[in-house]
């Protein structure tokens, strides 16, 4: 009842105002009129009854004013009334508005951005339930973070008291057949329980069960669950799918499961088809259950921390049992890495995230410092204004209020200019980041990204408007009305010359930071990938199918198509290689030699397998430093034969003739290989990762045939040019065998770099952002400067400064200025790039050239910025500036 | 000269407005009167205070408000109590001798 009364009253003031003006105008007449009217009653005349009532009554509006002031619907009013006046002001100087405007959207929108994209990173939860209760487990063997075996996985989810349940999953990739376009999928090929440790279920159909998972039988069932994304996408989202067969490399698989829309698979966020592993639980130790090759994640009993939990899976590691065999390979006697899974997800990115979410909080404070010397140099127009209300009796609160209103205003322009700016950002953003950035799906400006940029710009409104208030306040005190002293301009000159120093050192750092990365960048295009990555085109072919089962006919295939592309014009070479060099994959074997020298026992044993071609070397450009290549007589039957790098051979063989030494890949009850030839080193992962060891086999000589094979071309003319002549070329032999990942082995290398890139854009951007910010910060508080002292200046000449003399006058002052502010920017870059440390390569964080670099930039384009203003200064001729004001 | 102090006791008003109000109907320089009145002039209302009081009470559900012709055809506002106020008007007197006595008590006490 009385809230209602309460806003039904506030709304009719609010909406009718002059009503609700008259009936308190009423009511306080009626009053005095009463009061008249006792003192008329007591034998005064009505003038001096009247006139002793107002005596007590005291001033009419100050009483009305009092008993208008209560309300909220007041509140209101003089919120709106104080938007107005900010309107008004911005309306009288649209210049001034614009360029803080832009140069906050340019702040926010940037800020908006970075935001969205390390949101999902490093803020957000996982999206599933309990998400904490993740973890992701590698086997820690020498330190480093390996995929753990099947028969590990097996041991560990028998003996654990710890976790609710464990899945293991490995990638897949099969062609959808069976259809009109046949389409490889990306997948995984996961344990039952892998739907269950995240906690997400199928929106329709069933989960796997323990009965999906049976030890592999070719001739199936086999059954998957699909993404949402490829249901719609290739199945019309037909609800009928659940229970039908597809036909995956030519497999019949039933559909028994269709994930929901919003499912994210935050460890393969491109699969879109899981199937059931199907190891063999009796782990015959030369199966691939014995393989490092599965992502481990387990769910935490409710209940147990992470501590416990870790506790317990380094006293498994310790303790064998005899009941589970452990393989030389998998001993576990380094134990276990295990980290909450978002932790590990965002292990590698997390570097260059901060130091990124780092440079926008400095270009951040640029533009807001940059903003608040606009407005205190518009101070300087309004303060006879500020004295005048202050005179006519406004309240020191209420016109910093209005002040407040004013920057307020001009933020939540720029905040709106910056949300439009951000939403293109995020996209190019999206497009240029690395393959590395977790859950990059999750970017999107959200409502969580506008709640924040909304608070983001209400700060930065209270910020920015805050030193001008204030100072505009302190200006107008009674007294400074008429003429500004020399005092507070002197006091209001050397807030905004802190201010432009404060913005020379953030732009300082962020150059310098920049710079790092940029000789990173170069440092690392620099090194040797130990191949030749100019004009050769790289393409993975696959084969899918029932007639693929047999080896031999795959590796028919993969030597027809060779001999086919080897025909088109302008190839000069090409091979096929189970990996590919800075492709992402990585498959490597415990490699170990039949003699060993003792110094060289405790060497990490493991080797990156390739299964070539004959021609490999020479089709990618690694030299050959003794023995011989692999060739086509190193065929099926042949004796097996390998190839090793030169540092493995140095470091495991320790000065021993490599030629002629036998050596087993992975179990050691395989067969062995015998050492034909060795190569040069080359990189496997990153140009930033020291080469790593490799072994190198014909593709008939290993174990099993490789589905997917790379094929590299070289070619005399441009190599992305001939893609479709070899497209052609294979499909004129099989249609049906998809072609994926083509690129230019350059292409490759640059994208090995792309963290770095990555943030080297980002740094760029921001760095160029501050310099010219800063630039124009110097520029404008010269150049008020100097119109302020344009008298001065005259006096000056008058009484014979040359103009040099001039000149040198206001550029030493702007120069003192930016001085000052390369010495912070030092010492605070030399702070801050420590930061920045994961992502140097080459470089130290103190790299002299790079500080010396961009010290002397800032210098030339301050000394830009402070030439006009000098110029102008120093053409002031006296009679003008003595009639100056 | 010392001028006695005719402030009324803060927190007092809205008791004394209600308790006015509870006898008849009345404007707000009636209102004031009638406390001067019978506070035999202890207690001046600020004509401010209680035109911002009135209009608060109104608001809360206390009082109602009602325009009324003058002799001289003036709008006079008219304030009457209403229920609640009523039941407001009971608790704050019923608080207020609980603790009147209480500090009657407190300055009586032998030292």
């Amino acid at each position: 009842m009385s809230l209602w009364r309460e806003l039904a009253r506030g709304l009719r003031g609010l909406v009718n105002r002059s009503a609700a003006d008259r009936d308190i105008a009423d009511e306080v007449e009626h009053y005095l009129e009463e009061a008249a009217a006792t003192f008329e009653a007591r034998g005064l005349s009505p003038e001096d009854a009247r006139r002793a009532a107002r005596r007590e009554l005291g001033s009419l509006t100050v009483v009305r004013e009092q008993v208008r002031a209560y309300g909220w619907e007041n509140i209101v009013e003089t919120t709106l009334a104080d938007v107005r006046y900010a309107i008004g002001r911005i309306r009288r100087y649209p210049v001034h508005a614009l360029v803080a405007a832009v140069t906050l959207a340019l702040g926010i929108g940037a800020s908006t951005a970075i935001f969205s994209a390390v949101n999902p990173v490093l803020f957000q939860p996982l999206p599933y339930p309990d998400p904490q209760r993740l973890m992701l487990i590698w086997d820690g063997q020498g330190g480093s973070r390996l995929d753990v075996t099947f028969g590990t996985y097996r041991e560990l989810i028998t003996r654990n008291r710890s976790f609710e349940t464990m899945t293991v999953m490995r990638p897949m990739q099969p062609t959808l057949t069976g259809v009109a376009e046949p389409e490889r999928l990306d997948g995984q090929y996961v344990s039952a329980d892998f739907f269950r440790v995240l906690g997400v279920r199928p929106a329709l159909g069933r989960d796997f069960e323990a009965a999906d998972d049976q030890p592999y039988d070719p001739n199936g069932p086999f059954v998957a669950i699909i993404s949402d994304r490829l249901w719609r996408r290739r199945f019309d989202a037909d609800p009928t799918l659940v229970g039908r067969q597809i036909l995956l490399n030519d497999i019949p698989v039933t559909v028994i499961g269709i994930m929901p829309t919003g499912f994210e698979n935050v460890m393969s966020p491109q699969s879109e088809i899981w199937s059931t592993l199907r190891y063999d639980p009796a782990l015959p130790f030369n199966g691939r259950e014995w393989g490092h090759h599965l992502h481990l994640v387990g769910r935490v009993r409710p209940g147990i921390d992470s501590d416990r939990a870790r506790q317990e899976l380094e006293e498994i590691a310790a303790a064998e049992l005899p009941d589970f065999d452990r393989p030389e390979w998998a001993t576990l006697r380094d134990g276990f890495i295990a980290h909450s899974l978002q932790d590990e997800l965002t292990r590698s990115v997390r570097p260059a995230l901060i130091a990124i979410v780092g440079a926008v909080i400095l270009l951040l404070t640029i533009a807001c410092v940059n903003v608040t010397n606009l407005l205190l140099a518009q101070g300087a127009s309004r303060r006879g204004e500020l004295s005048v209300r202050t005179a006519l009796g406004a309240s020191r609160s209420r016109i910093i209020r209005q002040l407040l209103a004013e920057t307020l205003l001009l933020a939540s322009i720029g905040g709106a200019l910056g949300i439009v700016l951000a939403h293109t950002a995020v996209d190019a953003l999206v497009a240029l980041s690395p393959p590395e950035l977790p859950r990059s799906g999750a970017i999107v400006v959200d409502r969580t990204v506008l709640a924040f940029t909304a608070g983001l710009t209400t700060v930065i409104g209270l910020l920015v408007g805050l030193l001008p208030a204030l100072n505009g306040f302190r200006a107008s005190v009674p007294g400074g009305a008429p003429q500004q002293s020399m005092r507070i301009a002197s006091g209001h000159q050397l807030t905004r010359r802190s201010l432009v120093v404060v913005q020379v050192a953030l732009a300082l750092v962020l150059l310098v930071a920049a710079g790092l990365l940029l000789r990173s960048v170069q440092h690392l295009f620099a090194m040797p990938p130990g191949f030749d990555p100019t004009e050769r085109l790289t393409m993975q072919v696959q084969v899918a199918g029932q007639r693929f089962r047999d080896a031999e006919t795959s590796h028919r295939f993969f030597d027809s198509v060779r001999e086919a592309v080897r025909q088109v014009p302008g190839v000069t070479a090409a091979a096929f290689t189970s990996q590919l060099p800075l492709s992402g994959d990585e498959e490597a074997y415990g490699v170990h030699f039949e003699t060993t020298p003792p110094a060289a026992a405790e060497e990490d044993p493991s080797a990156y397998r390739y299964a070539v071609s004959p021609g490999y070397f020479a089709a990618m450009g690694i030299p050959l430093r003794t023995g011989r290549a692999l060739d086509s007589h190193d065929g099926a039957g042949a004796p097996l034969v390998a190839v090793i790098n030169e540092s493995f051979a140095r470091r495991r063989l320790r000065g021993l003739n490599p030629i002629g030494q036998r050596l087993h890949i992975g179990p050691n009850s395989g067969p062995w290989f015998t050492v034909v030839g060795v190569v040069g080193d080359v990189t496997q992962m990153s140009l930033a990762v020291t080469p790593s060891d490799a072994v190198y086999v014909t593709a008939p000589q290993w174990r099993f045939s490789d589905n997917a094979r790379w094929l590299v071309i070289r070619s005399q003319v441009d190599a992305a040019a001939l893609a479709p002549a070899i497209r052609r070329a294979i499909a004129a032999i099989d249609r049906n065998q998809p072609i994926i990942r083509v690129a230019t082995m350059e292409e490759r290398v640059r994208a090995t770099a792309a963290d770095r890139r990555f943030a080297l854009l980002l740094f760029e951007a921001f760095a160029l952002t501050a310099l010219i910010l800063a630039a124009i910060g110097t520029y404008s508080l010269l150049s008020g400067n100097v119109t302020e002292r344009t008298r001065e200046m005259g006096v000056r000449s008058a009484l014979g400064a040359s103009r040099l003399d001039i000149l040198a006058l206001v550029l030493r002052q702007g120069l003192t200025l930016t001085g000052l502010g390369i010495a912070i920017g030092l010492a605070g870059a030399a702070v801050a790039s420590r930061a920045l440390v994961t992502l140097l390569f080459g470089v130290t964080p103190l790299d002299s050239a790079t500080y010396a670099f961009v010290a002397s930039l800032l210098v030339i384009v301050s000394m830009l910025a402070c030439a006009v203003p000098a110029w102008r200064a120093a053409r002031v001729r006296p009679s003008v500036a003595l009639r100056f004001e | 000269m010392d001028t006695p102090n005719t402030d009324v006791i803060q927190g007092t008003l809205d008791m004394l407005i209600l308790k006015t109000v509870s006898l008849e109907p009345m404007h707000g320089f009636g209102i004031t009167r009638r406390v001067e009145q019978i506070s035999r002039g202890v207690f001046k209302v600020n004509p401010g205070s209680l035109l911002t009081a009135l209009t608060r009470l109104e608001r809360a559900g206390w009082l109602d408000a009602e325009w009324r012709q003058t002799a001289n055809s003036r709008r006079a506002k008219y304030y009457s109590l209403t229920r609640a106020g009523r039941k407001q008007l009971e608790e704050e007197t019923s608080n207020w001798s609980r603790r009147a006595s209480a500090v009657a008590r407190i300055l009586k006490a032998e030292t």
